[in-house]
């Protein structure tokens, strides 16, 4: 009992700091309430629920040996520190997602963003970590697909497959968007980002030929670079010479964006990739920790209410669509990230000491993702939700100029005038904040609000803010280069199914691969960019949907696992998340399939549009009858994408049902693991 | 492993070199003089380029 005690403590103050939260009502609370309810709920769900799944639902055991130690090579599997490798594993799952969901979910206030984050990590995101992490460890590493493969056979893994494809293609749109929408007509921004790639070709010089291997060193010079690129892109938005070199339009960026990729995507890893990666990963890292730090020495009062009437409405400006279920999917990593699945059967598995190390990296990692994801909601929270409105909101409600904006904003409830909203954007060195949307450059303000009340005062504003559009940028163009050479390699093997010529890719068949990858994703940005509602509203929700059904494929599959374990007692662990999560894509992807408001359907979108085709007319946004006739394309593509993802998740629920039932007709375990025997040797 | 014993700093250092993908050349040196004392290590520059490859080549394990 004594054991027990400090935790019921901490049981309690956890469930305090809950109810301040979420009893507060029209007082401003300090945002130090919600950080402090979330470290508890943490720790407790991890001592209690992460620990028990850990030893009972999947039964691990230390005596077994990992791969690490039955096929220790010193390169691929090295039994590695647990810290060590803790660090490893959240650096690999810690992206753009956690940081980017709960922005846009702040326009519902800050309660159902905080409740589903808890609630959604500790009973599916970390859950789902753990678990892959589990059943690759026992399956000396293997992916993802194969292990779909293994367990529930080729035609399962197949479908997964074409499934994981598509939500890559999404994820690279989506990022390069955010990436657009942060650059467009911001010369600083544009030229800090413009300096990394020489920079980062500098770098992989440098390590290639003059020092190998010296990671620490050139990432120091790598972020003086950075530093020094930032101070002097204040200079270049001033110059009347260089800033119009440096200033673009959202189309112009996707087209520049788009031939980047292309390129950068098939140069050698040594002098581009690998270089900027390590600038971005330290700096994420960096980033994520002074936030923490900002965030408990300012501790900042929250300005955006609890809940917002768009919450009751649904009829958000950020996006469309009420909260069950696109909160749930609208807040992905952070809660519950399908992609996590493909990291956790990645590199992290062939690391691992032992078997005990598996719940604190693999669940304790994700309950980490999940705290930057409530630092994330906290930082939209904390501005005024004016000027949280103002650039959240497409120019289609907001107009182009302050006045028009804060009339807008003012009008949907969140008072606010033309001068602050120019003053905000003067502050951060910008010519405009409205509609900016995308969620990084209002994490950006944010994020100049916290750092410079600890260093620097307003007069650093500028500074800060840039530094979190280059964290951001940074990150996102690492992952659209590794994305995409990633998706050319899932696009091979799909495409060596049917002629095993493109296995190879070499040559023409590599080139053709990455091709159609970059043109792929490019298709979904540039129709995220021209779209008047600012591209968000369409593509987030066909992330997030994509996303959470790779969560409740990889749950499935642990669900399966379990059965086949004959452990079929405690399946609820992953059964319950998965069905929860079936319900919520389902439920999203037919909503923007035949939901019939236009705003939220894709094909009563369409409808629409064809309608007034027949009719001769031509409806804005579009400006002739050839833009009428692609936005029913788009319409139609982005439907048949929705239909694809229910298709995925219909066809994975089928082969579960049914490999659950066949295990439960055989009295012994089915599973395809390692043997213990085999392993000891 | 024995990386109990090591400095907090070395620790640190060697999270950061985990992070982008880069394994601990001592412990490899190591394990090779311990099971394949015939074969000969590949040197400091070569593992670096080795283990770049084999991170970034195939993409990178990034997450969204």
């Amino acid at each position: 009992m004594t054991r027990h005690l400090p935790w019921i403590v901490l049981a309690l103050v956890g469930a305090a700091c809950l109810g301040v939260v979420a009893t507060a009502r029209g007082e401003a609370i300090n945002a130090l309430w919600i950080v402090a309810a979330a470290l508890s709920v943490y720790l407790v769900a991890y001592r209690y629920y992460g620990l028990y799944i850990a030893r009972t639902v999947a039964g691990i055991d230390p005596a077994r040996p990992t791969p690490a130690v039955r096929r220790a090579d010193g390169l691929d599997y090295v039994a590695t520190d647990r810290r060590v490798l803790f660090g490893h594993h959240f650096a690999a799952i810690a992206g753009a997602g956690p940081l980017v969901g709960p922005v846009l979910a702040a326009q519902m206030g800050y309660l159902p963003g905080t409740l589903w984050i808890l609630a959604g990590v500790v009973l599916a995101g970390a859950v789902q970590d753990f678990m892959v992490l589990f059943i690759s460890m026992r399956r000396d590493g293997r992916s993802l697909g194969e292990l779909i493969r293994l367990e529930m056979g080729a035609v399962a893994g197949t479908i997964a497959l074409v499934g994981t494809f598509a939500i890559m293609v999404i994820i690279l749109a989506v990022l390069a968007l955010i990436v657009v929408r942060a650059l467009a007509e911001s010369p600083w921004g544009m030229f800090t980002v413009a300096v990394t790639v020489p920079l980062a070709m500098l770098m992989g010089a440098y390590t290639r030929w003059i020092r190998p291997g010296a990671i620490g060193e050139v990432s120091v010079i790598g972020l003086v670079g950075l530093i020094l690129a930032i101070v002097f892109g204040q200079s270049v938005a001033e110059s009347a010479t260089l800033a119009p070199l440096f200033t673009f339009t959202p189309v112009q960026l996707c087209f520049g964006l788009i031939a980047y990729g292309a390129v950068a995507s098939v140069l050698p890893v040594w002098l581009l990739l690998a270089p900027r990666d390590y600038l971005s990963t330290f700096l994420k890292i960096g980033a994520i920790a002074a936030l923490a730090i900002g965030i408990v020495i300012m501790a900042p009062p929250l300005r955006m209410p609890a809940l917002t009437e768009f919450a009751a409405t649904g009829a958000g400006p950020v996006w469309a669509g009420p909260l069950f279920p696109f909160l749930f999917i609208t807040i992905a990593c952070g809660a519950v990230s399908g992609f996590h699945a493909l990291i956790a059967s990645g590199t992290t598995p062939k690391l691992i000491a032992s078997e005990a190390d598996a719940p604190f990296i693999g669940y304790g990692a994700m309950l980490m993702e999940s705290a930057v994801a409530i630092m994330a909601l906290v930082a939209a929270s904390i501005l005024d939700p004016g000027i949280y409105f103002a650039m959240n909101a497409p120019t289609a409600v907001l107009g182009t100029d302050p006045a028009s904006a804060a009339a807008a904003v003012t009008a949907m409830g969140f008072p606010i005038d033309a001068a602050t909203l120019a003053n905000t954007a003067r502050e951060v060195g910008e010519h405009t904040i409205i509609s900016r949307t995308g969620g990084a450059p209002t994490l950006a303000v944010a994020m100049a609000e916290i750092f410079s009340h600890v260093v620097g005062g307003s007069a650093m504003k500028a500074f800060w803010y840039h530094f979190a559009i280059l964290f951001e940028a940074l990150f996102i163009l690492t992952a659209v280069d590794a994305g995409t050479r990633a998706g050319r390699f899932m696009l091979q093997d799909l495409l060596g199914l049917a002629s095993p010529r493109f296995r190879e890719g070499e040559g023409v068949t590599g080139w053709a691969a990455t091709g159609l990858c970059v043109a792929a994703w490019g298709f979904f940005l540039y129709q995220g960019v021209t779209d008047p509602l600012g591209g968000v509203n369409t593509l987030w929700p066909l992330f997030g949907i994509s996303n959470q059904m790779l969560a409740a494929v990889a749950l499935m599959l642990a669900t399966v696992v379990l059965f086949r374990m004959k452990r079929q007692r405690f399946a609820w662990v992953t059964a319950l998340p998965a069905a929860w999560l079936v319900l919520c894509t389902g439920t999203a992807g037919l909503m923007k399939l035949f939901h019939p408001d236009p705003k939220t359907g894709f094909l009563a979108h369409a409808a629409r549009f064809s309608d007034a085709v027949a009719r001769g007319e031509v409806l804005a946004p579009a400006k002739s009858m050839a833009e009428m006739g692609r936005i029913l394309m788009n319409d139609r593509i982005d439907a048949g994408l929705c239909a694809l993802f229910l298709g995925v998740v219909a066809a994975i629920l089928v082969y579960t049902v049914k490999t659950c039932r066949d295990a439960l007709r055989v009295d012994r375990p089915t599973v395809t693991e390692i043997p213990a025997w085999a392993a000891a040797e | 492993m024995g990386s109990s014993g090591m400095s907090l700093f070395a620790r640190l250092a060697q999270t950061a070199r985990l992070m982008v993908g880069m394994p601990d050349y001592d412990a490899y040196r190591d394990h090779l003089a311990a099971h394949h004392p015939d074969r000969v290590p590949m040197t400091r520059a070569e593992f670096f380029r080795d283990r770049q490859q084999a991170r970034y080549g195939g993409g990178g394990g990034r997450c969204c």
